[in-house]
């Protein structure tokens, strides 16, 4: 059984985004072990990008401190086998596929399953476009099913890998104060097709949101909300010192595992 | 594999949430181009309202001073908002009337794009937002008012390099945000597939036109047809139906900004590589690790870090031919156009005066170059101005 199968099996799913290198890699191996002692069941690494087109101001913020840092994508890799080596966390990518293709495909998915990545989420790779990447060495492809994807949804749901991402709302990511979205048929319909578990995420922030989703999927994501302690510790006059907002975050994801 | 592929170009590389919307972007574009009344309409309103066909002016005195080429310049400054954007944003806006929507979204560089959109969506009853990046907003205030005075709401972009790829940013997500009543207007040859088509037969009346112009004045095919490329919208419209003309040397002026060999150019064929952004694959300036770069020209409407895909096709089979032009070259053609022909040209196609006057040198008197004037200069005066160091504010 694969680390993302297996975090499934235990109940309902706690995932977990921060971007790898905000404001630092050290803060961010650091975190990905508090996460874990707290609750979260996978854990999304963001691979900062220039332009993330489907951020909202959050993300696309922790997107230009990270960069700021001088984050590369190796450097990501050496920092995700350092976890490896002490945590059997499912780590799953979240990327644009440029940065992807600039490191070459082949060579990118190798390096994943040397350094013990389980998944990876593509934003900017819809389903037609899955040719780009023949060969993922095992690497599971997680797809996003949006509000409007109607008819798409049964074929997506029915190629995805690792879990299927369904995004709450239109729009970009970011804290929302509702939900509006009609989730309960969407799932439905996915689960005709579906042979993996099926993850809400987009604007999930309060316990309550978190227990009402959790009725109806198999896990929710959570990212802005997280990545937003992390901006504010980070915003204190001596910036974020390595380990400053651990405990905000732990105390955050204690919280929000309770409620589902 | 998506459709929309030139060579290894193009495709659709979106957010899911895009994808039904685009999809069916597609499935209407592909009914209404052969739609005779839509065919006819959009006809009617290139030729009663936005004033084609464009002139293709014989500049003889120009040719007289270069003692080269004939020089020919199709006039697409001369279409009503000055640019031949209107060409690409009638049929859009149009279109997406048809399709239902009620309201039109943009990115605009220069603000050639945004005045044109919000002219169109004046015109037809559409809503209409702008957004472009706060760089630009300050370079080109008066577009911004006249956009403003268009009844469009424009907004300021403050996210990134604060220029057009910022501005494209956040069109695309205000778009995934609000996709059933809104439609996307791209501005140029560039995004997901269907829009480098789509926006490719909007312009290519650019050449239909140029072409039979210059077989009734000349009686043969120009020796080369020239144009700036940013996303590559006017240059793909001046294009197009040269294409089978071999004998005809394509030109696309990227902009050099201050040289290739420094950091501050837009120059995505000479300097860039094959990358993926902004929902399509093609050339792009960009770093070792995949982030795009941040990209410098004079001109607001070549200040991006891409080339649309039929372009990089092009590139890559060697059709056409693209070619770096500086900021300092840029300057000197617009200023060598405005005293020698009366003509005031924008600085995005100033790029292509310049390339044209360094071949037209060393042309025979009997060949011809059509160089395509993308459109017309009032915007940029107070900017060249401060450019030669005269304290000119708007």
């Amino acid at each position: 059984m694969s680390r993302i199968q297996n975090a499934f099996k235990k109940g309902k799913a706690f995932i977990a985004f921060i971007t790898a290198g905000d404001p630092n890699l050290e803060t961010t191996e650091k975190l990905v072990f508090e996460m874990e002692k707290s609750g979260a069941d996978i854990v999304e690494l963001g691979i900062p990008f220039s332009d993330p087109i489907a951020e909202g101001v959050v993300i696309q913020e922790a997107n230009v401190r990270a960069l700021a840092s001088g984050v590369t994508v190796n450097k990501i890799f050496d920092m995700v086998k350092r976890i490896r080596a002490k945590s059997q966390i499912p780590l799953v990518f979240l990327t644009y596929i440029n940065p992807v293709l600039k490191f070459g495909y082949d060579a990118f998915f190798k390096k994943c399953k040397e350094a013990g990545i389980d998944g990876i989420i593509i934003p900017d790779l819809p389903f037609e476009e899955h040719a780009e990447i023949p060969n993922r060495h095992g690497i599971d492809l997680i797809p996003l099913v949006a509000p409007t994807s109607e008819d798409r949804i049964r074929k997506i749901a029915a190629a995805a890998e690792g879990y299927l991402y369904i995004v709450s709302s239109l729009g970009v990511t970011g804290i929302r104060s509702e939900i509006k979205t009609d989730l309960k048929s969407i799932i439905d319909i996915a689960r005709e097709t579906a042979k993996v578990p099926i993850a809400v995420g987009f604007g999930i922030n309060t316990p309550e949101q978190a227990a009402q989703i959790s009725k109806i999927a198999d896990g929710i994501i959570v990212g802005s909300a997280i990545v937003k302690i992390i901006a504010n510790v980070g915003a204190t006059p001596r910036g974020c010192p390595v380990g400053d907002c651990d405990y905000p975050v732990g105390e955050y994801i204690k919280k929000m595992k309770e409620a589902i | 594999m998506a459709n929309g592929r030139f060579g290894i170009h193009g495709g659709q590389y979106i957010p899911e949430t895009l994808m039904n919307e685009i999809q069916n972007l597609e499935k209407a574009y592909l009914h209404y181009k052969n739609d005779n009344d839509f065919c006819a309409e959009l006809t009617k309103l290139l030729n009663c309202y936005a004033g084609r066909p464009s002139l293709l002016y014989y500049a003889e005195k120009m040719s007289r001073d270069l003692a080269g080429a004939k020089i020919y310049l199709k006039r697409e400054d001369l279409n009503h908002t000055g640019s031949h954007k209107i060409n690409n944003v009638l049929g859009q806006v149009l279109l997406a009337k048809k399709m239902g929507k009620t309201r039109v979204i943009a990115e605009t560089g220069a603000g050639q794009h945004g005045v044109a959109c919000a002219t169109a969506a004046a015109l037809l009853n559409m809503e209409c937002e702008i957004f472009m990046g706060k760089e630009d907003t300050e370079r080109q205030k008066l577009n911004v008012y006249r956009m403003e005075l268009l009844g469009a709401k424009v907004n300021v972009v403050t996210s990134g390099t604060q220029t057009l790829k910022d501005a494209v940013n956040e069109t695309m997500r205000e778009w995934v945000s609000r996709v059933t009543d809104t439609h996307y207007a791209l501005g140029s040859v560039m995004g997901p597939h269907p829009f480098p088509m789509m926006v490719r037969d909007f312009q290519s009346v650019i050449s239909r036109e140029a072409r039979a112009q210059i077989l009734e004045k000349e009686g043969k095919l120009p020796a080369a047809v020239v144009a700036c490329v940013g996303g590559g919208s006017n240059a793909i419209g001046a294009f197009y139906h040269f294409l089978p003309d071999k004998s005809v040397r394509l030109v696309g002026c990227e902009a050099a900004g201050l040289g290739v060999n420094t950091e501050k150019h837009a120059a995505t064929i000479a300097k860039g590589s094959i990358g993926i952004f902004h929902g399509m694959k093609s050339y792009f300036c960009q770093n070792s690790d995949g982030q795009i770069a941040p990209v410098h020209s004079i001109s607001a409407g070549l200040d991006y870090p891409g080339i649309g895909p039929e372009h990089a096709y092009l590139h890559d089979t060697g059709r056409a031919q693209y070619v770096p032009v500086t900021d300092e070259e840029a300057v000197c053609a617009f200023e060598y156009l405005s005293r020698m022909e009366g003509i005031i040209p924008a600085i995005e196609s100033a790029h292509a005066i310049s390339y044209a006057i360094k071949i037209a040198h060393g042309l025979p008197k009997e060949e011809n170059i059509i160089i395509c004037l993308s459109g017309r200069g009032d915007k940029d005066v107070a900017a060249i101005a401060r450019y030669r160091g005269v304290n000119l504010h708007e």
